[in-house]
């Protein structure tokens, strides 16, 4: 058998293990006296050794096996947690996440782990630690006594018992062991290969119940039974097989049934053992066999699910959304036809289609959590290069957000909350001297609103200094001076995400990479989002980021321009209005409407799109009113068409990035729309 | 083109012929996807006047070039015989509109000259050989270099 077609579930175990250990290790800095969480800790990093040993990846399950080490020495209360250990163990796992990720990347897994292994050493030898993996591994398994004295289940041809008693006589131990799987174990078949694959180096399967090829082809239930001739004794095979995931009991019987001196003797052997060792960890068990069965009820509660391939689900997208443009073509078709059937049947399929969509986007809906999960940590590592005390409070992390979304948005975040903590909040000195709690809080938030999701990062640390702002600004040419004076405080604010703008006055490692917040502000804007800045000055800031919900079918108006169709996205739509043309009035070469008592500048789309006008002195003109951020505009269109839901698709390669196009869509009658970029048409 | 400059181990190769004017063009069969009668063109603003816009490609949306213009030849309005020639190359697929498109044929490939120096005018640079058939003269066509990449440019700035 190959272990490849285990690797990816492998990887996806490691990488949930790894999260675990990392969310735990916080939780155990800020309670370092709650032995429970390094419990915690201990077992991610156990299961996580168990299964890189099998799976051939001998560094991780070196680095874990001394991780495990001085984790066991924490729980033992050998050595007390402080800083500079947690500093360690974190450093091993992110290069046990390195490596992980390593893997994935098609790579050996190798790393030099030799550095680390020492400073794990080192600090394991600091107190005198006698950690045994073993008694570690029996501590979370639960024997059941009730059966060890159970006559053998399965019945053996004289074939078999004569191999048995042979190795007998050889000094090996025959044990049937039984291995129940949890209820919910999803790959039986690869357990069931871990499995065999640790006994087979202990010793040798003679027999299985049920037969290889059953156990193969998943064709049992939780239980199966092996019978294995080996020299080590029933406590370390159990603790051997429970270090495979999803394993739910182990029990080892010695086989007796065809007694001769040498196998009473050995029977006698392990059943001394296995007392003895069940006594040594009573007292260690209750405790995490206690959270352990706490966690089997709670997954047994939890819902089904499986896994599947986002391929599949990218596939069944594009699926529906060349349905969604035959949904349009037929409504198209019923309006013409006015038959009553057809409207009918055609607004039915309109709603079931509906459904289906908000099934299908459901399904590519992942929780922020994903990307949010590893923040913790780098804001405490960031916190301690800087010197700085910062508290991170994340809200909403279970707000869903379309996948694309969720694969872009990482990179902005990052570097919003560098800048948080290295330009926002100040030095805890800096902070007494403000009367201000030494350390800083920076909040991460997450919720919907309507069609968006937003992201706010608050800091309570210094804000933006619109004096050193404004002079940089116009030193770098950004906005001249006579503008500069006309800025409100959050224009000013927002001029920290202008491009070849950069307020930190020495360039540090931590957010001066000569990358600015601008890449920030683009990335967003290519997702459709916003980023606008509210700081006040001494007070803090916060950023707040708009994204919309999905990415690939959204609601358009479509309008007329000549003959031309195009969409513009209903999310940048305040309303539609038409105005008379006396109503414009001229400001600076600039045509501009009094809307509801607000000054809105007039665009007019057939001029920027550099079409003929047909349409030159109409009485009246059709509008449409669109914002960015806070900045409103109003496009000059010459008539509106109605809204649809239109698949969004790309322009291609060739035609890069045209001016206030973001993309074009396939209408009901076959023909292509552009969709109006109204980002960039508002400065 | 790679892919022509590339055969040089094949005796034969297979290319699509397609009239311009007067003069008749080779393009190497393994980019072309498909050749269709002219469908209906929605113009994409603020782009090169060689690119008379997009169309719906069953589905998929395909920038149109217009050859005649691209080379700086006379524009001439689209007719029946017109045709759209859809070349995939490694990041994109386009549309190229031509005045015909003529056969299939096989030529030797080592009829394939470098172009000769009088040819000249704006095309040259287009071309990466011509291949002498018979009494035709087939110009080779430098795909690559024709269809450059459409980035923004920088008069669009507001």
């Amino acid at each position: 058998m190959d272990t490849n077609q285990y690797l990816e579930m492998f990887l996806d175990e490691s990488k949930e293990h790894l999260q675990a250990c990392n969310e735990h290790l916080l939780e155990l800095e800020k309670n370092p006296d709650d032995l429970a969480i390094v419990n915690e800790v201990f077992r991610s990093a156990h299961t996580l050794k168990g299964m890189s040993a099998t799976m051939g990846y001998e560094d991780i399950a070196d680095l874990t096996h001394k991780m495990e080490n001085v984790l066991d020495a924490i729980r033992n209360s050998k050595i007390s947690v402080t800083t500079e250990i947690l500093d360690v163990v974190f450093k091993a796992v992110d290069y046990l996440e390195e490596m992980v990720f390593d893997i994935e990347a098609g790579g050996t897994g190798k790393k030099d782990v030799q550095q680390l292994v020492n400073a794990l050493n080192q600090i394991e030898a600091g107190q005198a630690v006698t950690s045994s993996v073993e008694e570690t591994a029996a501590s979370i398994i639960t024997i059941e006594p009730s059966k060890t004295n159970n006559a053998s289940m399965l019945h053996y041809d004289d074939y078999e018992m004569t191999v048995i008693s042979q190795s007998q006589e050889q000094g090996f131990n025959a044990f049937e062991v039984t291995i129940g799987l949890r209820q919910d174990c999803l790959l039986k078949a690869a357990r069931v290969f871990m499995i065999f694959e640790i006994l087979e180096k202990s010793g040798e399967i003679i027999k299985s119940k049920p037969n290889v090829e059953q156990l193969e082809n998943e064709d049992f239930d939780e239980e199966f039974t092996v019978v294995l001739l080996t020299k080590e004794d029933a406590a370390s095979l159990e603790a051997k097989v429970m270090k495979v995931s999803e394993v739910e009991s182990v029990n080892v019987y010695p086989i007796t049934d065809f007694s001769n001196s040498e196998s009473n003797q050995s029977e006698e052997d392990t059943l001394t053992q296995v007392p003895a060792e069940k006594a040594k960890i009573e007292s260690a068990k209750e405790e995490p066999s206690s959270n352990k069965s706490k966690r089997t009820t709670n997954s047994h509660n939890a819902n089904k699910t499986i896994r599947v391939n986002i391929d599949r689900l990218d596939i069944l997208m594009n699926l529906f959304e060349e349905l969604v443009i035959d949904r349009g073509r037929l409504q198209s078709i019923a309006s013409d036809l006015h038959n009553s059937d057809l409207n009918e049947t055609v607004e039915r399929m309109t709603r079931v289609s509906g459904d289906l969509q908000n099934i299908i986007l459901n399904m590519r809906m992942i929780p922020v959590e994903t990307v949010f999960n590893r923040f913790p940590k780098m804001v405490r590592q960031l916190a301690r290069d800087l010197d700085k005390k910062v508290n991170l409070e994340i809200t909403g992390a279970e707000t869903e957000l379309d996948r694309t979304v969720i694969d872009e948005i990482g990179d902005p975040l990052v570097h919003l909350i560098r800048n948080a903590l290295d330009h926002g909040i100040e030095t805890p000195a800096e902070r007494k001297a403000k009367g201000k709690p030494e350390e800083g809080t920076v909040s991460l938030r997450a919720y919907h609103s309507g069609n968006h999701v937003f992201i706010e990062l608050e800091d309570d640390g210094a804000g933006v200094n619109k004096e050193r702002v404004l002079k940089k600004a116009i030193e770098r040419g950004i906005v001249t001076e006579e503008i500069a004076e006309t800025l409100t405080e959050r224009q000013i604010a927002e001029l920290i995400l202008a491009s070849g703008f950069s307020t930190a006055e020495k360039i540090t490692d931590v957010s001066g990479r000569g990358v600015g917040l601008d890449v920030v502000k683009s990335t967003i804007e290519s997702l459709g989002g916003y980023i606008t800045i509210d700081s006040k000055e001494g007070q803090g800031s916060l950023f707040q980021v708009q994204l919309p919900l999905t990415l690939s079918i959204i609601s358009v108006m479509l309008v007329n321009l000549n003959k031309d169709i195009y969409a513009i996205p209903l999310s940048s739509i305040i309303e539609t209005a038409i105005i008379q043309t006396s109503d414009i009035l001229n400001a600076h070469n600039q045509k501009v409407i009094d809307f509801r008592g607000s000054i809105v500048p007039l665009v007019d789309l057939k001029g920027i799109f550099e079409m003929d006008n047909l349409h030159q002195s109409e009485e009246y003109q059709s509008v449409v009113i669109v914002r960015k951020g806070d900045k409103l505009a109003g496009l000059v269109v010459d008539s509106f068409i109605g809204q649809q839901e239109i698949v969004l698709k790309s322009l291609g390669n060739y035609l890069q990035s045209v001016f206030a196009i973001s993309g074009a869509t396939i209408l009901g009658n076959g023909q292509v729309a552009l969709i109006v970029d109204c980002n960039s048409l508002i400065k | 083109m790679a892919e022509v400059n590339g055969a040089v181990d094949r005796k034969e190769m297979k290319v699509i012929i397609f009239q311009l004017m007067d003069k008749e063009y080779a393009i190497e069969v393994d980019v072309v996807e498909a050749i269709e009668k002219l469908l209906p063109i929605t113009k994409v603003p603020k782009t090169p006047s060689y690119v008379k816009g997009v169309i719906n490609l069953r589905g998929v949306v395909t920038p149109i070039v217009d050859l005649r213009e691209r080379f700086g030849l006379e524009v001439k309005s689209l007719d029946d015989s017109s045709r759209i020639i859809i070349v995939s190359l490694d990041e994109f697929e386009v549309g190229l509109i031509v005045d015909a498109a003529n056969d299939v044929i096989d030529i030797p490939v080592d009829s394939i000259e470098p172009q000769p120096e009088v040819v000249g005018a704006v095309e040259s640079e287009f071309i990466s050989g011509v291949a002498k058939i018979d009494k035709r003269l087939l110009v080779m066509l430098n795909l690559e270099k024709v269809l450059q990449p459409i980035k923004r440019m920088t008069s669009d700035e507001l």
